[in-house]
Parts: C-alpha cells; sequence; structure tokens
C-alpha cells in the first residue's frame, strides 16, 4: 500500500513539473516553439504579443498572427524588420539571421511591446 | 432578453446603470458655442437652434470604414444612419469636425465610401487622422493628399469662425514604443506661434484625435505632450477640447479647459480597465445603436458657453 502511494505521489509530482515546464513556453521568457513549418509563432491577442519575450537561435523564422478583430503591426526599434499593417488572422514573418536583442513593437498601438532575443 | 448587457463587463455597476451611461454614447454630440464656452445641450433629436449671432457644429468621430467584424458588421451602414439624422436637423449645422478614424485600414475605397456619405450633409467637415487613417504603405500619404490641402505637417491646422479659433491637431504620427499619442516638437511649435496673437478672451476649441487628457494610460488612451499644447493655452477663459478615439463620451473640467470624447458611429468600446484590452465591444444588435453617436455645438455670440448635445442613432 505505501509503496503504491509514493509512486502515485512521484507520478503527480511528474505531471505538476510538465504543466508547469508546459506554462512556461507561452509566458514569460520563453524558448521556441516551432510549427510545422519550423517557424516560431507569436500571437497577437487582446493587444499583447504572447510571449512578450522569446529566444530563439540564429537562422530561426518569428511568425506573427493578428487574432484581435482590429489592425495591428510588427516593427523593431532599430527598424530591422517592419511588417505592413495586419489585419485580423493576417501574419507576418521574419528570419533573423545575426545574434542580438531586438526590441519590437505595435506602431499603431505603441503600448504593445515585445522582444526577441536571437542566440 | 436575459443575457442583455451580460456582455458589458461592468464592475462594481449594475447592469441598469451601465445601460444609463450608455445613453450619453450616441450618434454625435451637437456642441453650442455660446459667448465662448462650448456646451453640450443634449441629444440631437432635441437640438435647439442657435441665437442668429451664434453658430452650430457637429462633432462626428470614429466611423472606420471598412471595418466588418462581430461588433458591428456594417460601419457603412451605421455611418448612413447618423448621416440622415444629421440631414434631418432642423438648423443645419455650420461645419462638421471629424476627430479621426474615418476608415478602419486607410485603403482607398474606405476613404471614398466615407466621402461620399458625409458628402451628403452638404456642410464642410474638418478632418483630423486617427492611427486608423496613417496605416497606409506610405504612412498617412492617402490621408494628406485627400484632406491636407490647407494643413501643415502631417494635417494640423487652425481657423476661425466667428470669433472662435478652431485648432486640429494631429497626435497619431511617430508613436513611440511604450508611449501614448503623440504631436512632436514641430507641431507644437506652431501651436505655440498660433495663438500667440489671439487675445485672452478669444474662445479656443482644440480637437485631435486620441485625447489629449489622460484617460485611460495603460491602454494608451492619452497623450504624452499634451501638457505643453495645453500650456500655450493657460492664458485663455475658455478652451475646449474634443476628441475621439475611446468610443464613448467622457467629460472633464480642469480650470479653463472642458475635455470632451465623442462616440464612434461604428463600435463600442469598453469602459476603462473593464475589459482585457480595447479591443471592439460586442453588444447584442438591439444595443448597438444605443452606443453609437455624434455630436452637436451650439454656439450663441454674447454667453459664456458652448452647449454639447450627444445623441445616439436611436
Amino acid at each position: 500500500m505505501k509503496k503504491t502511494c509514493w509512486i502515485l505521489g512521484i507520478a503527480a509530482l511528474a505531471i505538476l513539473i510538465a504543466v508547469t515546464a508546459g506554462r512556461s513556453t507561452t509566458s514569460g521568457t520563453a524558448s521556441a516553439q516551432e510549427n510545422a513549418m519550423g517557424e516560431t509563432a507569436i500571437k497577437i491577442d487582446n493587444f499583447t504579443f504572447s510571449p512578450a519575450t522569446m529566444t530563439i537561435h540564429v537562422g530561426d523564422t518569428v511568425r506573427w498572427t493578428n487574432h484581435d478583430d482590429l489592425p495591428h503591426n510588427v516593427v523593431s526599434e532599430g527598424k530591422t524588420f517592419k511588417s505592413k499593417t495586419l489585419d485580423t488572422d493576417e501574419n507576418f514573418s521574419y528570419t533573423f539571421t545575426k545574434a542580438g536583442a531586438y526590441s519590437y513593437y505595435c506602431s499603431i498601438h505603441p503600448k504593445m511591446t515585445g522582444k526577441i532575443v536571437v542566440q | 432578453m436575459a443575457n442583455k448587457g451580460k456582455e458589458v463587463r461592468g464592475q462594481g455597476l449594475g447592469r441598469r446603470e451601465v445601460l444609463e451611461c450608455m445613453v450619453w454614447a450616441g450618434t454625435g454630440v451637437l456642441w453650442t458655442v455660446s459667448g465662448g464656452i462650448p456646451h453640450s445641450v443634449g441629444l440631437i433629436g432635441d437640438a435647439v437652434a442657435a441665437e442668429p449671432t451664434g453658430f452650430t457644429f457637429l462633432q462626428m468621430s470614429d466611423s472606420h470604414i471598412g471595418f466588418d467584424k462581430a461588433a458591428n458588421p456594417d460601419a457603412l451602414g451605421t455611418l448612413r444612419e447618423a448621416i440622415a439624422k444629421v440631414k434631418a436637423m432642423p438648423i443645419k449645422p455650420s461645419f462638421i469636425i471629424h476627430t479621426g478614424d474615418i476608415t478602419h485600414l486607410s485603403k482607398p475605397a474606405e476613404f471614398d465610401n466615407a466621402d461620399k456619405v458625409f458628402s451628403e450633409t452638404g456642410v464642410r467637415i474638418h478632418y483630423v487622422p486617427g492611427e486608423h487613417d496613417i496605416i497606409d504603405e506610405e504612412r498617412g500619404k492617402a490621408y494628406l493628399e485627400r484632406y491636407g490641402k490647407n494643413s501643415k505637417g502631417a494635417g494640423w491646422y487652425s481657423f476661425e469662425q466667428k470669433g472662435v479659433h478652431f485648432i486640429g491637431l494631429v497626435n497619431v504620427m511617430n508613436l513611440k514604443a511604450g508611449g501614448l499619442g503623440s504631436l512632436g516638437n514641430e507641431q507644437l511649435e506652431w501651436m505655440e506661434n498660433d495663438v500667440k496673437h489671439l487675445s485672452k478672451s478669444t474662445p479656443v476649441v482644440v480637437f485631435a484625435h486620441i485625447p489629449l487628457w489622460s484617460v485611460y494610460p495603460e491602454w494608451g488612451w492619452g497623450t504624452d505632450d499634451s501638457a505643453q499644447a495645453l500650456g500655450y493655452l493657460k492664458k485663455f477663459g475658455s478652451v475646449t477640447v474634443l476628441n475621439g478615439h475611446i468610443h464613448q463620451t467622457m467629460q472633464k473640467v480642469e480650470g479653463n479647459v472642458t475635455f470632451h470624447t465623442a462616440a464612434s458611429t461604428a463600435f463600442p468600446q469598453p469602459k476603462p480597465g473593464e475589459a482585457p484590452s480595447p479591443g471592439p465591444m460586442k453588444v447584442p444588435a438591439e444595443q448597438l445603436r444605443s452606443l453609437l453617436g455624434v455630436r452637436d455645438v451650439n454656439y450663441v455670440g454674447g454667453h459664456q458657453a458652448l452647449a454639447v448635445i450627444d445623441s445616439t442613432l436611436e
């Protein structure tokens, strides 16, 4: 009986760790989550870039998709990249070829900011 | 009926109170300028004619022509309804001030459709751009070509009407990451010179898209350098500020300055902080028209107030 409890306890802990690890990819500093095309996805939802900070590798492509009912855009502060206006469900992709930290924002709603760290 | 108002996030407010507040967000606002201070005098349907020495003008805002999402699939239709109300007014306004977001995506067809409907009023329209009017590839070129003929910079200008000084400002260009609306040094310098020669008793009306007072900075509802602009207006006895952008009516008085925001003719937006974001607010179809509107202003010479009438599409 005691042994069963231990196994159950460890299993529960493992699930908890898995859930916690899963969460870290959608909030705060995230490791890259690639889609089928090898692109890393950032959602624009409720006037927020999600995840707000993302770490990727040189050569990776990031795709931003607007899920809001209002248009947004994606503009890097150093003008390294700049999307056209993205209406609902439209997206923009950019491939990062140099390491560095890239801060970006929506120039239509400048309260919306994000950052890509390229290693 | 049971679900009515459920999608309106009225924290701390009962449904009835929320609905009562909504009556204020309307078709447009009628203003009367009486002896200097603009006053809202009620809803458009109740508008009283200005005295012979005065005049009335209309404020319309946030038409968002091209918007077709759930919050209002037919923004052109609701603009048409608003214009029909304007055409039915017993006294024609001297002009219309449009406080921006004429279109949703700055597309030529959207500007064309808006122009066609607005031209039915037969009165002059003074525009300032909203952030949705300058998102063409060339960042505002389409707007300036249509509406910028007698303007400076990104589209700012001033004009006089029967002794009242009107200033149209642009606070949607060159916005900085993390910031709010912005006027910029060039425009501020122009404004300082523009008002320098005016006597203290001149009534001043300033209009711009994003509020020139801090409505809710968390949602970008304010202008970073508006304090500097308002500083140039301190000497005047009567200053009225008319804004759009937040798709709801709000008023505030601060010293010599009265601030007003107007309703949209396209879709309502939530009250500050009462939703996860300022995106379009979906309300039951039968409620929508009570949240859209225009504003009429009545100037009566010899009095010290402009009368403002907000009216809904209902």
